[in-house]
């Protein structure tokens, strides 16, 4: 039970974001509207993919310093996870911008950079297919991952942060959007921002625990 | 597998057209009480848990099944 509580706690903390999200009543914004609400959604999948990436260059740089390929295939379920959490904020985004912005994709900085970055980390996905030695292919990999994390911030934060861009709050500081929130979304909007990272670790916790069932003797060492 | 996959790519191509029709019913009508004049939106909300109800219950299957294949 005790290794359990913080997937409960996720379950409970999703059931708030989804049902009070929802019937909260929201601040009259003229241009967003009840669209709004895509803030307890649509953005947390971009934190969750940066936790994950987070993660997974951390434990590329652990593989780089100890040489124990369980660490490779820790980094590596981060990366599978957090692309399939980019892969969500971007068709989300592009739902949002089809009516908000009016179209799908318009070039915005910040888009572009989002969308770089889930190219880069796909690439990362074929270049361990293209390796066949366990060795060589983790440690090119988590070097790869070294470099794709260092393009990720300036792709995401830095650049779109000096272009005039659709997205609120990109045009300042990465936090700016949520000091400027209104106090009523941020009552759903930060319990979001930690559940659904939560569920993404969720998710990689059962990836990992069904590659230590695939190759145990990896993870003896 | 294939034609699930076939299947989502389907209805996520098919969601803007949805999505357009939205904006036209809050351009018509843009005050903020909008989302709760006809109550339909707990049906909605009721749907999204329902589906989020299945999936956590898919969750909770993996985890049993892994668990129960680490003992093993």
């Amino acid at each position: 039970m005790a290794k359990y509580w913080w997937k409960i706690l996720c379950t409970i903390l999703l059931l708030y974001v989804i049902t009070v999200g929802m019937l909260i009543d929201i601040p009259y914004l003229p241009k967003l509207k009840e669209s709004i609400r895509n803030l307890f959604y649509h953005v947390p999948m971009w934190y969750t993919m940066l936790l994950c990436f987070l993660l997974s260059v951390v434990y590329g740089i652990i593989y780089l310093r100890k040489n124990q390929l369980k660490y490779d295939v820790i980094s590596n379920e981060f990366v599978i996870t957090g692309l399939c959490f980019g892969a969500l904020g971007m068709i989300t985004g592009m739902e949002w911008a089809n009516v908000q912005w009016g179209a799908p994709w318009s070039n915005d900085p910040k888009q572009v950079g989002a969308g770089l970055t889930l190219l880069i980390y796909a690439a990362y996905r074929i270049l361990r297919h293209s390796i066949k030695d366990d060795e060589k292919r983790a440690r090119l990999a988590a070097v790869y991952n070294i470099f794709s994390f260092a393009l990720l911030i300036p792709l995401v934060y830095i650049i779109p942060a000096h272009f005039a861009s659709l997205h609120p709050g990109a045009d300042n500081k990465p936090f700016e959007a949520l000091k400027t929130q209104d106090n009523l979304l941020k009552y759903v909007s930060i319990p979001a921002m930690l559940a659904w990272p939560l569920l993404g670790i969720w998710i990689f916790d059962l990836r990992l625990r069904i590659q230590k069932l695939e190759q145990p003797e990896t993870f003896i060492a | 597998m294939k034609i699930i996959s076939l299947l989502l790519l389907f209805i996520v191509g098919f969601m803007p057209v949805f999505a357009q029709e939205t904006m036209q019913v809050t351009d018509v009508n843009n005050n903020a009480g909008l989302l709760h004049q006809n109550g339909q939106i707990y049906l909605v909300v009721l749907v999204l848990l329902t589906i989020f109800a299945g999936i956590i219950f898919y969750l909770v299957r993996l985890e049993r099944k892994i668990s129960r294949l680490e003992k093993k």
